[in-house]
């Protein structure tokens, strides 16, 4: 039996209806990636080309021209960057996608009923798609630099789902937000390229002075991207970094659900 | 038997004009967060009540299992706000349901349908977004192209469909949703008459199925044919329940109550209302009148097109045409102000001008109608010409002592006078 009644301000998180609607997440997951290279020249490579060519530019801007070249700790800046890159683009992508999913799915959502979170999930889901593209020139790149690997490679599946619960909190906090304040539309460009600049993309995390590195860590884009090097490179691992970045991971994650769940229900009515 | 469907005291509430201010600004919010621990302060003066509309209001029904019942009602009576809340795609602002089984809803065919995708894919993709299981749609994929009739297309984008096509395919996936309950929302309102035909077959396989079906609809005949119960909603509230035909009667004599006041468009700024250099309209009004008294438009009633506009060049000698047509295109008439006595063929001065065209009764057959309103010069010249000045309906009146409540055929349903006499009889 199913009871429909005004709900109650604070709701669950419905893990069971998220279960039983897994095929839906894997539908539109599956539509969103066969969708963006349709009618493209290129078609997946497009995955590739965009960190790579991010990578290209940076290793001649901030590797040569702006020294941070000799600052990596002994990896080619090239590599050094497109191991930061290919987490970074994972991430902006995701947030910007799924933080547009909501409103761009209003037919959806004004017409049939599943978990709505379904929608940011499975934009942030579509991205891990192309990660794993891009992953495959990494490979080349490691075999080409000849870079040794390490035990510490056994963190990056870690990583690799710390840096996914972070796409999925903040990208489905942005879509419900955006759906009530369209504001979110024209911030987000915005707020991708702050973190951007705040984020160890480009250059390496210890240009920072010391003392200011827990203030740094509050990012926790930081603390991950620091760790995808240190998992790939073998360099040491910066534990309490990463401790930090888990925790305010979880913590959005935590709040962004509650908060979801709590504009999900006039979403229909106002998208 | 215990019910399958239990709606209880359900109401939904809206702000009006919620569309427009509901995704306000941040600033707003930011605003209103700063001004809320002082609002606490002073809940009762400072509170300023919100324009609301109520959708629903207190609406309890039950439906029995196997029950086929149909709703009806005007535009915005609230059938879809209670379908939507069914399908738990909106919440109800106080009241309950009990569902017993699974719902399906299909309040519109092809939602989720992707352009770029091709028929196959849709297929699976428009499945799931409408809870059917992949096995499942893999089971009855031939049955569901077949149904849809484009075998030849499946696999082709279906942007490059026909809008047939694409109807046709988004019912055939929809048609095979299988769930205890099922909620269809004016899905009959598209393709061409023989797939309605085929959709109208499938609905009422699904009903001798023994499923329980809500059906909302505004076509009267299609409800006749599918439903033994019928509900009929205004304004948020059940008005009457019960057997179809007793409900479909009661409604259709209760639309021509209803609205007794004119339907017009007006535009007050002269600088800014449709028209141009030679003319803007000023109004538009369809004004039906019984006896001299307003009432609402039914196809007995004789009804007055009103035209209000500006004359803007002086000297002009106007001509004003108004044109119906039927909402499939069809023209129905043509008419303009050549018998008008005072002041065709006169110039007119710069001005507010009204012109009215007197429509008999019994002329125009019930259905929803496009007037077209153009000015035209002495020279035939069309000065300006607004292809939708307002749209109207005329509504079916259950004067006939005869089980058919559909539409007769033709935009026009003239009483024409009939004899009939006994040539030869059996003794």
């Amino acid at each position: 039996m199913v009871v429909i009644e005004p709900s109650k301000r604070w709701v669950a998180v419905d893990l069971r209806a998220l279960w039983a609607y897994r095929e839906l997440l894997y539908f539109l997951t599956w539509r969103d990636v066969k969708v963006r290279y349709k009618q493209t020249v290129l078609g997946v490579l497009w995955a590739i080309l965009q960190p790579l060519l991010t990578m290209l530019i940076s290793s001649l801007i901030f590797g040569y021209l702006g020294g941070f070249g000799s600052r990596t700790g002994g990896i080619p800046y090239p590599i050094f960057a497109y191991a930061a890159l290919l987490p970074w683009t994972f991430f902006s992508n995701a947030i910007t996608n799924s933080g547009n999913s909501l409103v761009g799915s209003a037919n959806l959502i004004t017409k049939v009923y599943f978990p709505r979170m379904i929608i940011p999930g499975a934009a942030v889901a579509a991205g891990l798609v192309d990660f794993f593209i891009a992953f495959i020139l990494l490979i080349g790149l490691m075999l080409y630099y000849k870079v040794a690997l390490t035990w510490n490679l056994l963190l990056f599946p870690a990583l690799m789902l710390l840096i996914t619960l972070l796409a999925i909190g903040v990208g489905m906090w942005l879509s419900a937000l955006n759906v009530k304040y369209r504001d979110i539309r024209h911030a987000l460009p915005f707020i991708v390229q702050l973190l951007m600049f705040v984020s160890p993309v480009f250059y390496p995390s210890n240009v920072f002075p010391a003392k200011w590195r827990l203030v740094y860590l509050l990012n926790p884009l930081a603390g991950i991207i620091d760790g995808y090097r240190s998992s790939l490179f073998g360099q040491r691992i910066d534990w309490i970094g990463l401790g930090i970045s888990t925790l305010i991971t979880l913590i959005i994650l935590v709040y962004a659900s509650y908060s979801f769940r709590r504009m999900e229900r006039t979403f229909a009515d106002i998208v | 038997m215990s019910a399958m469907i239990k709606v209880e005291g359900l109401s939904k509430q809206y702000r009006i004009g919620a569309r427009e201010a509901a995704y306000g600004t941040l600033r707003e919010s930011i605003v209103g967060a700063v001004r809320a621990p002082l609002r606490g302060l002073s809940k009762k003066s400072g509170k300023t009540p919100h324009e609301t509309i109520w959708a629903l209001k207190d609406v309890s029904l039950e439906v029995q299992p196997g029950e086929v019942l149909g709703i009806i009602g005007r535009n915005g009576a609230g059938k879809s706000t209670l379908l939507k809340i069914l399908s738990r795609i909106t919440e109800p602002t106080a009241g309950r349901v009990e569902l017993y089984g699974r719902l399906g809803s299909l309040l519109e065919v092809g939602t989720g349908f992707h352009p770029e995708l091709s028929g196959r894919e849709n297929i699976y993709l428009n499945g799931s977004i409408l809870g059917i299981s992949r096995k499942e749609i893999a089971r009855k994929f031939d049955e569901i192209v077949a149904f849809s009739e484009v075998e030849k297309f499946i696999d082709t984008p279906v942007k490059r469909y026909s809008s047939g096509m694409y109807v046709r395919l988004a019912f055939a996936v929809a048609a095979h949703l299988e769930s205890e309950v099922l909620v269809i929302d004016e899905v009959l309102a598209v393709g061409d008459a023989s797939f309605q035909t085929k959709c109208l077959g499938k609905m009422s396989d699904v009903a001798r199925e023994g499923r329980t079906v809500l059906f909302v609809s505004h076509n009267t005949q299609a409800v006749t044919t599918l439903c033994k119960q019928a509900a009929w909603i205004d304004h948020g509230r059940v008005v009457k329940m019960g057997r179809t035909d007793e409900v479909i009667s009661a409604y259709l004599q209760g639309v021509g109550r209803a609205s007794a006041k004119p339907l017009e468009q007006v535009w007050d700024n002269p600088g800014t209302a449709p028209g141009n250099e030679n003319v803007r309209l000023h109004a538009v009004r369809v004004v039906a009148k019984k006896d001299g008294v307003l009432s609402g438009l039914d196809m007995q009633t004789p009804f007055d097109l009103e035209v209000e506009y500006w004359n803007l060049v002086p000297d002009a000698r106007l001509i004003v045409n108004c044109a119906l047509y039927a909402l499939d295109g069809s023209p129905v008439f043509e008419t303009l102000t050549f018998n008008e006595s005072s002041w065709h063929g006169r110039p007119f001065q710069v001005g507010l001008y009204r012109s009215v065209c007197h429509i008999p009764g019994n002329l125009i057959n019930q259905g929803t109608y496009r007037l077209r309103v153009a000015f035209l010069n002495e020279f035939a010249e069309v000065l300006y010409d607004n292809r939708e000045a307002t749209v109207f309906s005329v509504h079916d009146v259950k004067e006939r002592d005869f089980p058919w409540f559909g539409r007769f055929i033709g935009n026009v349903y003239p009483k024409f006078e009939w004899t009939t006499e006994l040539l030869t009889g059996s003794d």
